[in-house]
């Protein structure tokens, strides 16, 4: 795919936080504990500009998340910018501040797909875990309208102890509300879910029931709907190919204009990142200390230095090697070749249910 | 098994794009991105819900000179596999 070998491999998404505000407290929020300021954002031009060299660079596909994107008055101004800058335009909302007059102007700004997180298969609980009464309600009419206007709709079911019972009862949710896609996610543990995470680890015997849940439901309703799931690595043997490596597939803007490999990546204090105010996306993607920091495989220590997956797995994730060993350079410890495996089935035993510490 | 009569489009969701950068044509779906060489983009870019499985395959033979009967097999194939992946509807 890349014919210059010594340079950099070209992304092909962009997740465009474009706010930290959200009306939600979901406890497993992906932003981080150090939520960005309203003043702190970029403006409408900014983005427009950093649509644009994104796809010079070769990105494909542009996430417009959050927070909530809702809370942007600009959203469709935003959108359009996207869209006219060549991209696969992906709405990520949690549907609580897009009116279906909002989405109407998405939807002739260009906007190509919509993916709405829902927080468990029945209101009392889902409004209880999003911190937020009416949040299904509101869910449910904006699945109704996306799929009125024709754009094709995801459904993101974050799967922890709560709800993970429900995987059948989600899927039928799903279906009923006209979704062609439905990701059953396990919550990852960083930021706010790692700050919960006695609250929301599910059990091995929960874990292996869900799995077989999916493997059951793909078959059922084959050609229907396509069920994504995202495994919970905390039981897993191996670790994700995190971000699908680091620096190489993707990039996530915050929005205050920082660039990150991955949501995450605050999490790791040595890091430097480079601001689109005041670099371009390319000069960033190609030479910002923080992609550079653990791109290829030169950083790699044992295991991952002489191991023959290292490329397939990149040795995990280096947020999760550095939250859980204090080492952004260890094998992620969900490896079972990490001499600090073990502590990742004993963080797996710790349980407790206690009130979420809601994202605010 | 899509059907020679069939006529195939992309759904709203599904686009052909091409990005130099990434060094041609790729297929960009929900949360996926599919390359797609230059066979295939000929093929997706006849998808336009007006043209018949069989007319796309006679165009493609007669574009490319090259035997109808192959053209076909690998038509079918790909588009079969299309619709699976919810890349294509007819």
């Amino acid at each position: 795919m890349d014919a210059t070998p010594h340079r950099a491999p070209r992304p092909l998404g962009l997740l465009a936080e474009l706010t930290h505000r959200c009306p939600l407290g979901c406890p497993y929020c992906s932003n981080p504990l150090a939520l960005e300021g309203r003043t702190d954002e970029l403006d409408t031009a900014t983005w427009a500009r950093v649509f644009s060299e994104a796809a010079a660079l070769g990105v494909l596909q542009v996430h417009l998340s959050g927070g909530e994107p809702g809370a942007r008055r600009d959203l469709p101004e935003i959108t359009k910018a996207a869209h006219d800058a060549g991209l696969y335009t992906n709405l990520i909302t949690s549907a609580v501040g897009i009116t279906n007059e909002t989405l109407g102007k998405l939807s002739e700004a260009g906007l190509d797909h919509v993916q709405i997180s829902i927080q468990d298969s029945e209101a009392g609980s889902a409004d209880h875990i999003a911190g937020y009464k009416g949040a299904y309600s509101r869910k449910a009419a904006l699945a109704a309208e996306v799929v009125r206007l024709a754009i094709p709709l995801t459904l993101n079911a974050v799967m922890h102890r709560a709800n993970i019972d429900h995987v059948e009862s989600m899927v039928a949710l799903a279906l009923k509300l006209g979704a062609k896609r439905v990701e059953i996610a396990h919550v990852q543990y960083y930021g706010w879910a790692l700050k919960n995470r006695a609250q929301l680890m599910p059990t091995r015997e929960q874990v292996e029931r869900a799995v077989a849940a999916v493997d059951r439901l793909r078959e059922k309703h084959q050609g229907q709907i396509v069920i994504d799931a995202v495994v919970p690595d905390y039981y897993a043997r191996f670790p994700k190919a995190c971000v699908g490596g680091w620096g190489r597939r993707s990039l996530n803007v915050t929005p205050s204009g920082k660039v990150l490999p991955c949501h995450a990546a605050e999490s790791i204090p040595e890091l430097t990142f480079w601001n689109v105010r005041e670099h371009s996306l390319a000069d960033i993607w190609d030479n910002s200390p923080a992609f550079m920091a653990f791109r290829g495989t030169e950083w790699m220590q044992e295991p991952c230095r002489s191991c023959p997956k290292q490329k397939e797995d990149f040795g995990g994730c280096r947020c999760q090697a550095f939250a859980l060993t204090g080492d952004a350079r260890a094998t992620d410890p969900v490896c079972h070749l990490s001499p600090r495996h073990a502590l990742v089935a004993e963080l797996a035993e710790v349980r407790a249910d206690l009130e979420y510490d809601y994202r605010r | 098994m899509i059907a020679a009569d069939a006529r195939p489009k992309l759904p709203r969701g599904v686009r052909l794009t091409h990005n130099e950068a990434q060094g041609g044509w790729v297929l960009l779906a929900p949360e996926r991105v599919f390359k797609a060489d230059a066979i295939a983009a000929e093929i997706v870019k006849r998808c336009t819900g007006e043209a018949t499985v069989g007319e796309i395959v006679d165009d493609l033979a007669k574009t490319f000179n090259a035997p109808r009967e192959r053209i076909e097999t690998d038509v079918t194939a790909m588009l079969t596999g299309l619709l699976d992946k919810r890349l294509n509807e007819v």
